[in-house]
């Protein structure tokens, strides 16, 4: 297992360090002076000059590389050109809401879709399977930014259950915060539970037609007991694989749930820093989302190796 | 003439196969359902040009938010008394459009990619960093990062989904060609001398079609739905030109004074994204050697 695990982490950190130099290049690929980008407001000479300078931007690429990968490490992304504050302040204020709202959406769409995968394979052939595999298809056709769009006009709005936009802080007001959270979390989980429902589904279908699970029910052990103990296990790989491997399309649906329901975090931030041409806020956005993916996808690989034992003497994923 | 006779017995072997898939849709009727569906859209997108009953440009600021169902405007005008009906079908075609440009843009790039990853060895774990490099940035990371650099456009939002694709492509393709490496008639064909690019252009990759073909159909709703969501956002298709997205946009802002503005284009896009999606299904299962077992 430690050989599959330092593997994984150099390919990672190769991973991340071809990442730093794409957005290093696109960096450079912007329109304009690049120090024109990262003066804010002020646009003397002088200033120019002196970020030019303090970004070593008169130094060669691979210096100029060099200082880039410092300066990120250490978490300096530069001053916002439209708020003048710095980009790791704005992060740290946005990021929590971003964060709380995937894992309440992951929670959410891990119960829906175990729970519904396992219904629809236990009851295979019966409506309850037809029920969830057709709600599983529409969760994957339905544009869900759409949805929180319906969500808002006709439930937030017309009955007034859940605000229809806004954040309070978990630490000011734990109900009020979840309260606000709760529609959007439901919105972004939607298409996540359909893709953990198949998947659960498919792989149930696998396993209850395994020769271990037989092989419990010739021992007598209850239906139940067969599909909790035997079957169901096999499912939390499930959801930590779709989790992984989906966890672009979680930020993606993030930015855009919190663009629709006007939750204060990345996605807004990113969005607002597009449209204001905001490129030190846009490149610490992009750095940091994929240094996010690759370190999570690690995690999940260990997590893995825990779960699942054949990993730690195959050392490939099962 | 040893090289040919073998191939041929792998392509006897595929026209059965295909009339096999064929029956198998046909039995199927969510199959026949979604394919009809699919087909009207395709054709109502070809011929929208002439089928709208408005130029999609044509305001009327006499008629703003006129509802569903207001004489000469089937389905109402929006903000600006542009007809909803002619927008919509104008909007459709650009979804698919969208589609297909992103679908095409993953193909060029990930089949390539997939058959070499999986038929040379050395090729195989620097095309994998490759895979985790884009995988790293998400489509709407991507298409922000385009944004910034090379403005919005549909092109743009096309290539940013397209990318974001290919890693799907270079995996399935990859897996399909290590499948097909080690079956007999490809090794039969080395053995006659047959060279790498020969083998992958004239064996695996005719018979890797199929695998292709279910991954472009589900990758074809994803994108038309990664469309919306950038338009939606202002990334994608740039006003006036008409957009499913940029019309659910326009209806969050004036979603006080016509609040049913936001529902048909959304329905549209699930139309036509679980139109595909139910077709690729229906596909899949006609193509799994393994027949009816699910």
């Amino acid at each position: 297992m430690a050989r599959y695990l330092l593997t994984r982490a150099w390919q990672s950190a190769l991973t991340l360090l071809l990442s730093t130099i794409v957005v290093f290049v696109g960096v450079r690929a912007l329109p304009g002076d690049p120090a024109l980008a990262l003066a804010g407001e002020d646009r003397s000479p002088e200033a120019l000059e002196a970020i030019r300078r303090h970004y070593g931007l008169d130094q060669p690429l691979p210096v100029q590389f060099a200082q880039y990968v410092e300066r990120m490490a250490q978490g300096d992304f530069g001053v916002s050109i439209r708020t003048g504050t710095p980009v790791s302040s704005m992060l740290t204020t946005a990021l929590p809401v971003t964060v709380e709202l995937s894992i309440l959406a992951i929670l959410l769409a891990t119960v829906l879709g175990v729970g519904a995968g396992v219904l629809a394979a236990v009851r295979r052939g019966r409506p309850a399977e037809w029920l969830a595999n057709g709600l599983a298809l529409i969760g994957l056709s339905v544009p869900h930014f759409w949805l929180g769009l319906l969500a808002i006009l006709y439930l937030s709005v017309a009955t007034g259950l859940f605000p229809a936009s806004g954040f309070v802080p978990f630490l000011d007001d734990p109900v009020d915060n979840l309260h606000h959270l709760v529609l959007p979390a439901v919105i972004l989980g939607t298409g996540l539970a359909a893709i953990i429902m198949r998947q659960t589904r498919s792989a149930m279908l696998d396993s209850l037609s395994s020769d271990y699970v037989r092989t419990a029910k010739a021992k007598g052990l209850r239906p139940r007991a067969v599909i909790t103990r035997h079957a169901l296990r096999n499912s939390l790989i499930v959801v930590v694989t779709v989790v992984g491997l989906q966890l672009g399309g979680l930020i993606s649906g993030a930015v855009v749930t919190e663009q629709i329901f006007g939750l204060p975090g990345f996605g807004k931030m990113t969005i607002d820093a597009v449209f204001q041409r905001d490129y030190p806020v846009i490149q610490a956005v992009v750095l940091l989302t994929a240094a996010a993916y690759i370190v999570i996808n690690f995690l999940v690989d260990l997590l893995y190796s825990v779960i699942d034992p054949r990993i730690r003497v195959t050392g490939e994923p099962a | 003439m040893t090289v040919l006779s073998v191939p041929m017995a792998e392509t006897a072997g595929s026209v059965t196969r295909r009339a096999r898939v064929l029956r198998r849709l046909r039995r199927n009727p969510l199959a026949v359902v979604s394919f009809v569906v699919l087909a009207l859209a395709i054709a109502i997108a070809l011929l929208s040009p002439w089928l709208a009953p408005y130029s999609v440009d044509q305001t009327d600021f006499a008629r703003t938010f006129a509802p569903p169902g207001t004489p000469g405007h089937l389905l109402g005008t929006d903000d600006l008394g542009r007809d909803v009906l002619s927008r919509i079908m104008l909007g459709a075609r650009a979804s698919l459009l969208v589609g297909l440009l992103a679908v095409a843009t993953s193909l060029v790039i990930g089949v390539p990619l997939g058959l070499a990853a999986g038929y040379f060895r050395a090729w195989d774990a620097v095309i994998s960093r490759f895979t985790d490099l884009l995988l790293a940035f998400p489509f709407l990371i991507m298409a922000v990062g385009l944004a910034a650099i090379r403005g919005a456009s549909l092109g743009n939002a096309a290539v940013a989904i397209g990318i974001a694709q290919i890693p799907g492509v270079i995996r399935v393709v990859r897996s399909d060609t290590l499948r097909l490496k080690s079956l007999d008639f490809v090794a039969a064909a080395v053995v006659d001398g047959a060279g790498d690019l020969w083998v992958l252009a004239r064996h695996i990759l005719p018979n890797a079609t199929s695998v292709i073909l279910v991954q472009a159909t589900v990758a074809i709703p994803a994108a038309i739905l990664g469309e919306a969501v950038l338009s939606f956002l202002g990334l994608g298709i740039q006003p006036p030109a008409p957009s499913l997205g940029t019309m659910l946009a326009t209806a969050q802002q004036f979603a006080a004074r016509a609040p049913w503005a936001a529902v048909l284009p959304g329905v549209v896009i699930m139309g036509l994204a679980l139109a595909f999606n139910v077709f690729g299904d229906a596909l899949r299962d006609a193509l799994d050697p393994k027949g009816d077992r699910r």
